[in-house]
């Protein structure tokens, strides 16, 4: 198909009668982070459930390393490809640390299983959880338990990371350290394919961006080229403005207060009254 | 949270507290199992010291040691009456714990339980047919073979009944539970009626659920069953652990899970079967044992289903010494005992999970 250790094309979704994904086609290849973004329902989180395996499409179809999902064995794929997702749920008290230790479970029985302490804990330094190993992951904040998550997922040690919304509940010095452990892990030849809402974040971290609309891809390309005022305004359906940091020159995607609806006036109240 | 480890927060090295805490609760465990077996075998109308009944035991097993039971029909009672009711005991119990930690595992729910689905009156009225209408075609394993089939039957209902959404909420579970309960009683109550007054007498014992009558050929039919379940369920300890994370982040990890619950639902059926077969129901062992053996050697799967089992068999050999012994001349119903003790705890745990979730998650 292509060099992309991810790729998925023409994908179609239908759920419910109605056409989730309409003919999609996505690649992620090694060394990158791709941003996926659009606004809510724009059908991210369906597409990422595709390519995690997770829901078949009606049609189009989906290769992890140049081979087709459904050829791939469970057990193999988890040791190739690793995803976070967006709910972070534990049905009894596990340890943080167990559950980074989960992300081991598809090394069993390897070689790479010597290495499973020493993997756990620098996948809990990474993201910054050493100091929760102890606790039960159920009681854990929602930031804590999005850390632990992808501490799991780092454990993993796989070349494919799919990562629905890494950075959702996260104060934004965790943001910069979680996007930045995706980054290093681009650089060490993994591909990285992440849900983001912040689109100043995707700017910030991406490779590519990937802009989804409907169910269709409405951009795509490096980010200053598909996150443009213009286009985001129109997907969005709400005035954005796309301008370069006075200081380091990054790319700021603001919502433009100027143009929205005018609150009612003082004399429109006294009428109500 | 209870359950939650030692103060070592360190986070290079927290596991050897739990390791040896473990370690030790599964001796402890293995010692009051065998020091409760021998002395509930020594109870009863016919006491036999405990010194007796260890020589009895450790001459059986070609260890000349210790003095025999000098009561002329001490050795006797003790080898077709006693231990084949602790033996049956400790097998019924350990299949009870073991199907409940299975169930919870599951169903990603800690109020999961045979009996509270209902998957323990399924096999009940499995096993009532093959007394009501008298079959046979598979000798002294017909009743356990008809148990089994009404338990699976009764699992994969609830199963597809109490799921949505790769999920089961607690609610729905224990709604689905009463419905299927209520079903199978109609169904035991119809029994009842057709059968005749010897076959209505022994479904009766079901319902209340005792040992009583336990011989070693019983035994040899359930702990067979039970032996086969409990290797299956330790075989599948880890990909239990790994279904905790719920079963989309399972599968990404490589679990097949829909292959893994299947099977599991089938071991489930197998375990509840084993136990039913010939006790009757005895309910909320499956959910008290492994919530307290939780609180130890904590979730994880692989120290939890063996601690389980043996737990499981040790609160059932003292249950049943119990229920021989706490009125004197009267076998008391174990079933009903397990359920004055098992009823309360259900229901708190029932406020504890709802009130931790902060809803009726």
């Amino acid at each position: 198909m292509s060099d992309a250790a991810l790729s998925a094309r023409g994908v179609v979704v239908r759920l419910g009668g109605t056409t989730v994904l309409d003919g999609v086609d996505v690649d992620v290849r090694r060394g990158e982070i791709v941003s996926l973004v659009g606004p809510n329902g724009a059908g991210k989180s369906t597409l990422l459930a595709v390519l995690a395996g997770d829901l078949s499409p009606a049609q189009g179809r989906v290769e992890v390393l140049g081979r087709s999902l459904d050829d791939w064995r469970l057990r193999e794929l988890a040791r190739e490809r690793a995803v976070l997702t967006q709910e972070h749920h534990i049905a009894f008290p596990f340890p943080a640390q167990d559950v980074v230790r989960m992300g081991r479970s598809p090394w069993r029985g390897r070689p790479e299983e010597d290495d499973d302490q020493a993997v756990v804990t620098e996948s809990m330094a990474a993201t910054d959880v050493t100091h929760l190993a102890a606790r039960p992951f159920g009681v854990l904040s929602g930031g804590e338990k999005g850390r632990t998550s992808f501490a799991r997922i780092l454990a993993q040690r796989t070349g494919v990371l799919l990562l629905d919304e890494p950075t959702a509940a996260l104060d934004i010095g965790h943001q910069e350290t979680v996007l930045a452990r995706a980054r290093h892990e681009a650089e060490q030849g993994a591909a990285v394919l992440v849900v983001l809402h912040d689109l100043s974040l995707a700017a910030a971290w991406s490779d590519r961006v990937v802009l989804l609309h409907g169910g269709r891809v409405a951009g795509e390309g490096a980010p200053g080229e598909v996150l443009t005022g213009p286009l985001l305004s129109e997907v969005y359906d709400h005035p954005v403005t796309v301008t370069a940091h006075p200081e380091t020159g990054e790319l700021l995607v603001l919502p433009d207060r100027r143009r929205r609806t005018p609150r009612p006036s003082a004399s429109d109240l006294e009428v109500r009254a | 949270m209870p359950a939650s480890g030692p103060a070592d927060r360190t986070g290079s090295s927290p596991r050897p507290a739990r390791l040896t805490r473990t370690t030790a609760f599964f001796v402890v465990l293995t010692v009051a199992l065998v020091v409760a077996g021998l002395a509930a075998a020594g109870s009863g109308q016919l006491a036999i010291p405990f010194p007796q009944v260890v020589g009895s035991f450790l001459h059986h097993l070609g260890i000349d040691v210790g003095p025999m039971p000098t009561h002329p029909r001490g050795d006797d009672t003790l080898w077709t009456v006693r231990f084949p009711r602790v033996a049956m005991a400790m097998v019924v119990g350990a299949a009870l714990a073991v199907a409940g930690t299975l169930m919870q595992g599951v169903f990603g729910n800690p109020l999961a339980e045979p009996s509270v689905v209902g998957v323990s009156a399924g096999a009940a009225v499995g096993a009532a047919a093959a007394i009501v209408f008298s079959l046979g075609f598979a000798g002294d394993w017909t009743t356990a073979v008809c148990a089994f089939v009404g338990g699976l039957f009764t699992t994969l209902v609830v199963y597809a009944l109490a799921r949505a959404d790769g999920r089961t909420e607690v609610v729905t579970l224990v709604l689905t539970g009463i419905a299927v309960n209520a079903v199978a009683g109609a169904l035991l109550a119809m029994l009842m009626f057709l059968g005749d007054t010897q076959a209505r007498e022994q479904i009766v014992f079901w319902q209340l659920g005792s040992l009583n009558g336990s011989r070693w050929q019983y035994v040899g039919v359930v702990a067979p069953l039970a032996l086969v379940g409990v290797v299956c369920a330790l075989a599948c300890a880890r990909s239990l652990d790994l279904l905790s994370l719920g079963e989309r982040s399972a599968r990404h990890l490589g679990v097949n899970v829909e292959a893994l619950r299947i099977f599991l639902i089938v071991v489930v059926a197998l375990l509840t079967a084993a136990a039913v077969s010939f006790c009757g129901i005895v309910a909320f062992v499956g959910l008290i044992v492994p919530h307290l053996v939780r609180m130890v050697t904590g979730p994880g799967h692989r120290a939890l289903l063996p601690a389980s089992m043996l737990a499981g068999a040790l609160v059932l050999v003292v249950a049943d010494l119990g229920a021989r012994t706490l009125v004197a001349y009267a076998d008391l119903p174990l079933g009903m005992l397990t359920s004055l003790v098992g009823g309360p705890f259900f229901f708190w745990l029932l406020r504890r999970t709802r009130r931790s979730s902060g809803g009726w998650a």
